[in-house]
């Protein structure tokens, strides 16, 4: 099936029996409209942001354990045996949709922004989205616009950095103990 | 059993879901100015929330007028710390998520990586692997009942349901050796071939639990009390249960006709027998019953699993794939390459192809997903868990609308939420 009439199109994938339609971000809302009326995606079942900072490169940041991180050009080291294919921007945000019917269709409906760029709130469509938009500005700091509460959910309200980003340090937290200076 | 048209009866016109945040009940404002407005604080330290999560209320006298759910005290984690271990290493990891259906969760990320890999599983093992899975389900439904009946004052239903659950966690430990947190299942299969005596032992059990459940039941559908203080409490109507994303017992007691072992069949579900227990009312009572009618169909997978199992004696129970599965304790001592294939396995793990792959399975309390992404490496690159508990609890702002603060606490225990999964 083409997904080419989605409102924002820029492309579409389908690996492991799962179909992935690429969307503009400005137009993220309009393509979650007409998949949810059109299409019969009424259940959104997961939101969610990944950081490809690093992707297929050699010391990825945030690898403990080798302190060079991993060399692809080190023999015998935890390195890849092929380049992956690079990515558009440096986050992703998938949206995992589900519709109730028959065969149980899914699909992933995805955008592209780099550090600081805004998607747009899908709440109005799903109000589900509220708790996994705010759990992807808590963790990845991705920048949610149009959110009616966007807050840190899971996360300290003071805390600083977005813990899920691949340049957000393993170990080496300050521990605060209460009482002290 | 009773199983419903697809398109039942509104259970309340419109919508009640607030808005404009659809998880925050929010103080009408000539309420607010009449001053009558008691704010309490309910946890995060409170018994009966399962776990720590603090809920914001608003009482008006005895009226629910604002409530806002605040989560995190539990957070640890997980998916930062599995991106720093190997896929094999990360395995324990879903299963501390939600430790009441553990064994369910280490199948989703089990399955997600057998996705990527491509591996096809030997037939012992899928069958294997779904009867754990009902034992399961069969055990997040009893510590559900137990608790639930406990804080709504029947506290004899939890010493009840805790006896059963042992049985089945003595089950656990005939097979896997831990009680709790198995990681019996390997991307390929099992880590371990069935033992001996399970099959008789988990006869027993599936014998004797239609009665337990029937006991439950008896103490349960006839008493006032429970009658009372369950039945049209916490209302969710089917569009309101979809549009927040709601799933599993929650999302049928709502009268959608709706699971994913039937709808969109994994490991065995699709050779076996079972019916999906759908309610229309949408209240406390009705998911009381789709989990009460649920523990009969797992225990009826059970059976038909034990069936087909008993004749799979001798057959494999993980795939024969050398750059995956470790060889054979017995084989280290005496072939060179196997010892230096476990050396590789061990120290470096093996590495998944890259891609990106959504695995959904109906886990007890319902949809729970994992997303994986893999760079070809031998570490995730990112792993996401649908956190079931983490979306019911969205549904809390709406099931209170005009509730008393008594049935807060039937209304959350109703939603089933365990709050390892909800903070991850």
């Amino acid at each position: 099936m083409s997904w080419e009439h989605v409102p924002g199109y820029v492309s579409e994938k389908e690996a492991h029996g799962e179909q992935t339609v690429v969307v503009e971000p400005e137009r993220l809302v309009e393509a979650a409209l007409h998949l949810r009326d059109e299409e019969g995606f009424s259940f959104l079942s997961d939101i969610t942001p990944t950081d490809y900072l690093g992707w297929g490169q050699k010391g990825v940041a945030g690898y403990i354990g080798t302190t060079t991180g991993r060399d692809l050009n080190r023999p015998a080291s935890q390195g890849l045996q092929v380049m992956p294919e690079l990515k558009p921007k440096r986050f992703s945000m998938s949206y995992h949709l589900l519709a109730l019917r028959p065969g149980a269709p899914r699909l992933r409906l995805q955008v592209w922004v780099d550090d600081g760029e805004p998607v747009p709130s899908v709440v109005e469509v799903w109000p589900t989205a509220d708790w996994h938009e705010r759990e992807a500005w808590d963790l990845m700091g991705i920048r949610i616009e149009g959110h009616p509460n966007l807050t840190r959910i899971l996360m300290d309200d003071d805390w600083e950095g977005h813990p899920l980003r691949k340049d957000y340090p393993i170990g080496g937290e300050p521990v605060r103990f209460s009482g002290e200076e | 059993m009773a199983v419903a048209e697809r398109r039942p009866t509104a259970i309340y016109e419109g919508t009640r879901i607030p808005s404009p945040i659809p998880t925050v009940l929010r103080v009408p404002d000539e309420l607010r100015e009449a001053g009558d407005i008691l704010q309490v604080n309910f946890g995060p330290n409170h018994p009966s929330t399962h776990g720590v999560l603090r809920l914001i209320v608003d009482l008006n006298g005895e009226e629910v007028v604002g409530l806002e759910a605040v989560i995190g005290y539990l957070h640890t984690g997980f998916e930062k710390n599995m991106e720093q271990k190997t896929w094999w290493k990360a395995i324990t990891y879903p299963e501390r998520i939600d430790y009441v259906a553990f064994q369910n969760n280490e199948y989703v990320f089990v399955a997600a990586i057998e996705k990527l890999l491509g591996l096809e599983i030997p037939p012992k093992a899928v069958w294997m692997r779904t009867l754990l899975n009902e034992l399961n389900r069969l055990h997040s439904h009893l510590v559900w009942l137990g608790t639930s009946g406990l804080e709504l004052g029947a506290i004899s239903m939890f010493w009840y349901c805790f006896r059963e659950r042992d049985q089945i966690l003595d089950l656990f430990e005939l097979v896997t050796g831990y009680r709790m947190h198995t990681r019996y299942f390997q991307a390929g299969g099992l880590a371990e071939d069935i033992p001996r005596g399970f099959y008789p032992e988990c006869r027993k059990f599936v014998e004797w639990m239609p009665k337990a459940i029937d006991d439950y039941d008896n103490l349960l559908a006839r008493n006032g009390i429970w009658l009372e203080r369950t039945k049209g409490i916490g209302l969710l109507s089917a569009e309101d249960a979809i549009a927040l994303g709601q799933s599993g017992p929650v999302l049928r007691a709502s009268g959608v006709d709706w699971d994913l072992r039937r709808d969109q069949p994994y490991l065995a579900y699709d050779q076996v027998d079972f019916d999906v227990p759908v309610y229309t009312n949408g209240d406390v009572y009705d998911r009381y019953k789709v989990h009460v009618d649920e523990m009969r169909q797992s225990v009826r997978i059970v059976e038909q699993c034990l069936d087909v199992l008993e004749g799979m004696e001798g057959e494999p129970w993980i795939v024969d794939d050398r750059k995956i599965v470790l060889p054979p304790r017995d084989e280290l001592h005496t072939s060179m390459e196997s010892l230096i294939h476990h050396f590789k396995i061990v120290t470096e793990g093996y590495r998944v192809p890259e891609g990106e792959v959504y695995v959904a399975i109906e886990a007890p309390r319902g949809e729970m997903g994992c997303y994986v992404v893999s760079d070809g490496g031998p570490k995730p690159w990112r792993v996401k868990f649908r956190g079931t508990s983490f979306v019911a609890l969205e549904a809390t702002a709406t099931c209170t609308s005009n509730a008393l603060v008594a049935d807060l606490i039937a209304i959350v225990g109703s939603l089933d939420t365990v709050m390892g999964e909800v903070d991850r």
